[in-house]
């Protein structure tokens, strides 16, 4: 009951900071201490978010489809490389300083390379996000694969478990909490790394907008598609917080026995 | 009849000896404890004859069968219940089914069948953390069961419940314990167990640990609380404390 009510009272407080915020700006905005053209005030953005919908839906799609391709493949791939080097020690050993290694190297620094590669389609933009999402996925599954509870672990040996059915019965579940939160990281990835792949060159998408509406310098179209870039990300990460309540049911119970 | 048995068990660590010489037996339907202090190597005795763990020498038999070193014999219970959080109690316990290859359904089904008996029924579809630490043990056990209906290795299970729920649970243990025929090897460290539960008491001592007595434990069965009071008890209890002190 409390827990709940705290909840309540935290999401108030948050969205009534948002309110101020937001008054705040509109007020310096209307009174005139920042230029219009520089700051456009949140009603301006609203306004240019209206007219401009049905653009800055097609685009979505595009990008929200490169996000879903690349995070897809991305998924994919660090199921099978995790499972391949919690299956053979000389690979994780080999591969995860590769693996930390490659994190260092900023995708906006990638970018450029590889639309130099590919050119202007669909593909680099994929790829990036491959790449960005790539890692926190991998890295949450080997991590909850090296965690699962070594007690349990030689049960299940006592009982004749083989291999696979270890991996099936007892690392794979007890990875499912560090997979969620690196896919929850992955996902808000997945966004942003479209989006700043097509900022260098392509035919739609919200990045592609963003650089013709920097172009035009029309400040209130550019918050407007800020705004549907985090709003899209904030939605998503919703989408897999409710997929981990599904697919760990357990989570939820337990809170009045001990 | 013999059901589990170690020939002259030994086991180090590098430069450390740990177990030497241990032949410990189990015949059908006994409970037979080992008795030991902390450190005198009753989990590496433990991982031996569960099979996780290789000894330097001797024999582990089970009915007869050279099992030394093989797991998938002989399941065991510990003081943590080790019930996996994810599954629901009905799917933790019939796991050791789904192991050796049945079908899900048929498992649940015949693990299904032993709940009443073993005092859990009702906790099918809950998950562990939404039961008592003695509910889980229960489960535990049976999970055990299920693996092997003929010797459950017990190690310190009841250690980690409070008093009035341990000696419940005793009670509970000796009763199905006979209904279902089972033989216990049961490892602790507490003396009051041992003598209360068991037919028979290996004291595990010394560094390296060695069996240095066997002490039959003839009071009559099923044994109450106030066994635990009795002078024939305190008797036990005297012998073994000296013992232990050597």
């Amino acid at each position: 009951m409390t827990g709940k009510f705290r909840s309540i009272r935290n999401k108030a407080s948050s969205a009534a900071f948002i309110v101020l915020l937001l008054a705040v700006w509109q007020a310096v905005s209307s009174a005139g201490l920042i230029p219009k053209f520089m700051l456009p005030s949140p009603v301006d953005v609203i306004f240019a978010f209206a007219g401009d919908f049905g653009e800055l839906m097609s685009n979505a799609g595009t990008t929200l489809s490169e996000a879903f391709i690349g995070l897809g493949i991305a998924v994919a791939l660090a199921f099978a490389l995790a499972f391949l080097m919690d299956r053979f020690d000389f690979l994780y050993r080999a591969l995860y300083p590769v693996l930390i290694i490659s994190q260092t190297v900023p995708p906006v620094a990638i970018a450029p390379l590889l639309v130099l590669w590919m050119g202007y389609g669909i593909s680099p933009k994929i790829t990036l996000v491959v790449i960005v999402c790539f890692f926190p996925v991998a890295v949450g599954l080997l991590d909850g694969y090296r965690a699962a509870d070594t007690d349990t672990l030689n049960l299940l040996r006592a009982m004749g478990a083989t291999k696979v059915q270890i991996f099936r019965f007892l690392k794979f579940p007890s990875s499912l909490g560090r997979f969620f939160s690196g896919l929850r990281i992955a996902v808000s990835y997945s966004v942003v790394g479209a989006v700043i792949a097509e900022w260098l060159g392509g035919y739609s998408g919200l990045g592609v907008y963003m650089t013709h509406v920097k172009k035009s310098f029309a400040f209130d179209k550019m918050f407007a598609v800020i705004f549907l870039v985090s709003v899209l990300s904030l939605v998503l990460m919703r989408v897999v917080s409710l997929a981990e309540r599904l697919a760990m049911p357990y989570k939820r119970t337990g809170k009045n026995v001990k | 009849m013999e059901k589990l048995s170690t020939e002259k068990v030994c086991k180090s660590f590098g430069d450390k000896k740990v177990l030497d010489d241990i032949s410990v037996r189990l015949e059908g339907g006994e409970l037979v404890c080992l008795l030991g202090l902390s450190g005198a190597g009753k989990t590496t005795l433990f991982n031996i004859i569960s099979g996780i763990m290789e000894p330097d020498g001797g024999r582990v038999l089970l009915n007869g069968e050279d099992i030394t070193g093989r797991a998938g014999k002989i399941s065991y219970m510990q003081q943590k219940d080790l019930l996996m959080p994810y599954r629901t109690i009905l799917d933790n316990v019939c796991l050791p089914l789904i192991l050796k290859g049945e079908k899900k359904r048929r498992a649940r089904e015949e693990a299904g069948e032993y709940f009443k008996e073993f005092g859990i029924d009702g906790t099918q579809k809950l998950y562990p953390n939404e039961l008592s630490g003695g509910m889980r043990q229960r489960a535990a056990l049976l999970r055990t069961y299920l693996f092997s209906h003929e010797v459950a290795l017990l190690d310190e299970p009841f250690s980690a419940l409070d008093a009035i729920t341990k000696s419940s649970i005793h009670g509970w243990y000796l009763g199905v314990m006979r209904k279902i025929n089972l033989s216990t090897l049961f490892i602790t460290h507490d003396v009051d167990e041992a003598i209360l539960l068991s037919d028979r008491i290996y004291l595990l001592a010394g560094s390296p640990g060695t069996i240095t007595a066997e002490i039959t434990v003839g009071a009559e069965k099923p044994r109450g609380e106030e066994f635990t009071l009795s002078s024939e008890f305190l008797e036990y209890k005297r012998r073994i404390l000296g013992l232990l002190k050597k």
